[in-house]
């Protein structure tokens, strides 16, 4: 009996195996291991190919690729902190705040807009910010201003896009964990004197630091990996990472360069995970649920 | 503090205009592209010059509505076909992925199930620059060593639905393994003992009860596949998808048009969700 079950599992195993090793080695790790090669593939003068450093020389010798690149990675952080910020207070107030009635309903409000594309909710910001935008109008309607003012196209307004696009990818694993604090311990620690800022410190965000680690890192990638919302809303000199690598693969037609771009921002963004993870003693298997 | 203490009303109220600017700031610019899909102008901009549906039934001349655009709505057409392809590909690869994590024991399992999880974390630019290098690739080494130009490996459809299925899959299987941990395993011995093989067991009662998650991941296949732009980008060939074809009429500064394809967008992508949340809201009642 028990070597008949054994056989047919093996046929299951087979059954099973097969598609997803064909999906995991043709679709993800051999064009991977291809763009690696690419990325050490350069061409000399005679047009012969072969092995070379000079896609990775060239990125820390040529200030326009770096300086992009810190800038990228620069923002990220700055974004991911700020949505944060916004996302701490909203959870907690959806959470422990606001009666249980209305709390269904917050839910779900909070969810709604992220179920529309990030380009459309671009466009939104667009229509908003720009010259002939609706602030505009308005403002010069109401006679505050005088002349149009062009409020789109810069750093602001990228991060402005940047942040709405991300809050709910911060938002939903916070109120994941905040929900499993008990509320008894807050009522305690304000009972025995604690202010609400000792609370927050000592109680909440201890309890929510693997909702916040796992929220700030999905963010983070996010962010990096973005090319709508810099290309759209950010200033025509202050390009995006990913917009560089568009040029070198589309624009440039250099691949190889364009390669090293793409690992590079693969480390980079791999390496600030790392950090974080190392920095709050968090593991991956725990935060990518 | 929170709603079992006292709290005073300067807490609550400052506490309620902060959620309110919340929602304005995530509500304010759907809405106004809501909005302006009805405004009877040229642009997508005020003033209110009246309520008009031309910019989705126009005929022209002058406004040309949604329905009559080739552009739009043959990108449509195109994001249709894809995220069919993609939703019928990563759910039945996803499914598998799914019985082989939860059902199956085999050497590196850990390695290989980190391997799973990590099409979702590499950012969709690199899946679409790295299906694009390694498909060109093994075109050229096809056309080398045989001599035949696979037409399916230059940038189109078929490329796209590569690329996004790469990470897409992932997301199925995280959906069906969650559920396929509640499964109670007892059921499926109690099925062996009356003699069924493996093959009648899986069929009639494991995807019985994993078929709520199965729809609900090829749901989530659809959407994700059908808004796509990054990994896209890179692989679509001269036939745009919606987002492709949207991007760069926003890019150039289009017509409400635009917005006119967004409140349809909006639309449907509230009935597939709302679908979805009610079948599982259905399932979970159980």
């Amino acid at each position: 009996m028990m070597n008949f079950r054994k056989r047919k599992i093996k046929w299951g195993f087979v059954f099973f195996f097969t598609p997803v090793f064909l999906w995991l080695s043709l679709l993800f790790v051999m064009p991977h291991l291809e763009l690696l090669r690419l990325s050490f593939v350069g061409t000399d003068y005679y047009g012969k190919s072969g092995f070379t450093l000079g896609n990775y020389a060239a990125f820390f010798t040529e200030p326009a690729y770096w300086l992009t690149f810190a800038r990228t990675a620069t923002y990220s952080i700055v974004i991911t902190l700020i949505v944060l910020m916004i996302a701490l207070p909203m959870a907690f107030y959806i959470t422990k705040v606001v009666g249980l009635r209305v709390r269904g309903l917050l839910n779900l409000m909070v969810i709604v807009p992220f179920w529309v594309s990030v380009l459309i909710r671009v466009y939104g910001w667009m229509i908003i910010l720009r010259e002939s935008g609706i602030i505009n109008r308005v403002l010069i309607g109401l006679g505050i201003w005088k002349t149009p003012m062009e409020m789109l196209y810069n750093d602001v307004s990228l991060v402005i896009g940047l942040v709405h696009t991300n809050l709910l990818f911060m938002l939903v694993p916070i109120i994941g964990v905040m929900d499993s604090l008990d509320d008894s311990l807050i009522e305690a620690a304000s009972n025995l004197g604690a202010n609400k800022l000792m609370v927050w410190w000592k109680i909440i965000l201890p309890h929510c630091m693997s909702g916040i680690m796992s929220g700030s890192i999905i963010v983070f990638m996010l962010i990096t990996g973005s090319y709508i919302t810099p290309s759209l809303m950010g200033g025509k000199n202050s390009q995006w990472f990913t917009q560089q690598i568009y040029n070198q693969f589309i624009i440039a037609f250099n691949w190889n360069q364009g390669a090293a771009f793409g690992l590079l921002l693969l480390a980079i963004s791999s390496l600030i995970v790392w950090i974080a993870l190392k920095v709050t003693r968090q593991k991956l298997g725990e935060v990518v649920k | 503090m929170i709603r079992t203490l006292p709290n005073t009303s300067g807490y609550k109220i400052g506490f309620n205009l902060f959620a309110g600017a919340y929602f304005l700031f995530l509500f304010a610019p759907l809405v106004m592209v809501c909005i302006l899909a009805f405004n009877d102008s040229m642009f997508p901009a005020l003033p209110w010059y009246g309520f008009t549906l031309d910019w989705f039934i126009g005929k022209g001349p002058g406004k040309v509505g949604l329905f009559y655009n080739p552009l739009n709505m043959n990108a449509i057409l195109t994001s249709l076909k894809v995220a069919f392809g993609v939703s019928l590909l990563s759910t039945f690869v996803g499914t598998c992925a799914a019985f082989l994590f939860d059902q199956e024991e085999f050497r590196f399992k850990k390695l290989f199930y980190l391997l799973m999880i990590a099409p979702m974390v590499v950012p969709g630019v690199i899946l679409g620059i790295s299906t694009l290098s390694f498909v060109n690739s093994l075109g050229g080494l096809i056309e080398r060593t045989i001599g035949i130009d696979l037409r399916i490996l230059s940038p189109g459809l078929f490329l796209v639905m590569c690329g996004q299925s790469a990470f897409i899959t992932t997301f199925v299987a995280l959906v069906v393994i969650a559920r396929l941990r509640k499964f109670d395993r007892t059921l499926e011995e109690a099925a062996y003992n009356l003699g069924a093989t493996r093959f009648e067991v899986i069929w009639h009662i494991t995807l019985k009860f994993l078929r709520p998650s199965i729809i609900g991941g090829a749901a989530v296949a659809f959407l994700l596949s059908f808004e796509n732009f990054n990994t896209t980008l890179f692989l679509i060939g001269s036939k745009p998808t919606l987002p492709i074809a949207l991007f760069a009429q926003i890019r150039d500064g289009g017509t409400p048009v635009v917005n006119a394809v967004s409140v349809l967008l909006m639309f449907g992508m509230s009935l597939v969700a709302l679908g979805n949340l009610y079948l599982s809201r259905k399932n979970d009642g159980k």
